[in-house]
């Protein structure tokens, strides 16, 4: 099992991703944003940050770059993606995800473990938890108030593409959405920190079966 | 060439920083106002005859995420 995770400008959570990755069985490899093709890997990971100092918007630049349209081809594809933070801002700015991320409604920097509230199980990464399940996740982020008009949340909700919401909404986001997933229930965007959330040391492990959940689905593929 | 592109939220997104600055005001004794919108403007230095079909695509693709802003163009 192979893992790409990108690299940008101002990524601060690219070593943490791969942590959490090769702690699930992966080999991985680190890909900066300049090249334009990915080694042959299962999953890309777009990792937490502020890529290109959230200039003009939180990912817009990233989304951008020579790499985006490789992972773009990798997701059409049907290649597992995961971006977690920054990489959900990236990966909604990519049109890869619907919707968009917002400044927190209270305008403020949240770094704190918040309850999140597993709202499926079918997919890889949250087949290793029951739907309904609370997991503590952290969270850091200025902008991730997730925003998206009517018709798009009546969707995710109907096509049952909501993977985690806030159980005590911090940010102002719409339909306390906390992580989606696409119509192939392959990529997954999400604002809090799995990994971070994944080994012992880390204080809970409640992140650690997305990896492993993901690492499942390849095996038994 | 220059053109001036205004980037705002669209009509109906919130916008904390917006209402931030509404209250600030309201703070500082400045009674009536009513509402804030906070965007954005963007100067282009642009090669002449840029047409303005490359500008909205400018537009479209990087300078607004169309999700959510709204922008428009002015060719000065």
């Amino acid at each position: 099992m192979k893992a790409a995770v990108l690299v940008f400008p101002g990524s601060n959570c690219d070593r943490d991703l791969a942590v959490a990755l090769r702690g699930a069985g992966f080999d991985v490899e680190m890909v900066w944003h300049k090249e334009t093709a990915l080694p042959k890997v299962d999953v890309v990971g777009v990792p937490g940050g502020f890529s290109y100092g959230d200039y003009l918007r939180c990912g817009a630049i990233a989304a951008q770059s020579p790499i985006a349209t490789a992972l773009k081809a990798h997701a059409e594809a049907g290649g597992y993606v995961m971006g977690v933070c920054n990489g959900c801002q990236i990966l909604a700015e990519t049109g890869l995800l619907p919707g968009a991320l917002l400044r927190n409604a209270g305008l403020k920097y949240i770094c704190k473990t918040v309850p999140l509230v597993v709202e499926t199980a079918d997919s890889a990464f949250t087949s290793g938890y029951a739907q309904g399940d609370t997991i503590d996740i952290p969270i850091a982020h200025h902008d991730g108030n997730y925003t998206a008009d009517a018709d798009t949340l009546a969707m995710l909700k109907a096509e049952d593409r909501i993977a985690f919401t806030y159980g005590d909404n911090p940010n102002g986001s719409d339909a306390d959405i906390a992580g989606i997933l696409s119509a192939n229930r392959r990529v997954l965007g999400m604002m809090p920190h799995p990994e971070r959330r994944a080994e012992a040391v880390h204080g809970g492990t409640d992140g650690a079966a997305m990896f492993t959940g993901l690492a499942d689905a390849l095996v038994s593929a | 060439m220059k053109a001036r592109v205004t980037v705002m939220l669209k009509n109906g997104v919130l916008d904390p920083q917006g209402e931030a600055v509404r209250s600030a005001l309201g703070n500082l004794g400045f009674a009536g106002v009513e509402g804030v919108r906070q965007g954005k403007l963007i100067e282009l230095d642009l090669a002449d005859g840029t047409s303005e079909a490359d500008i909205n695509d400018m537009c479209e693709k990087l300078l607004a995420n169309t999700v959510i802003e709204s922008y428009s163009v002015e060719l000065a």
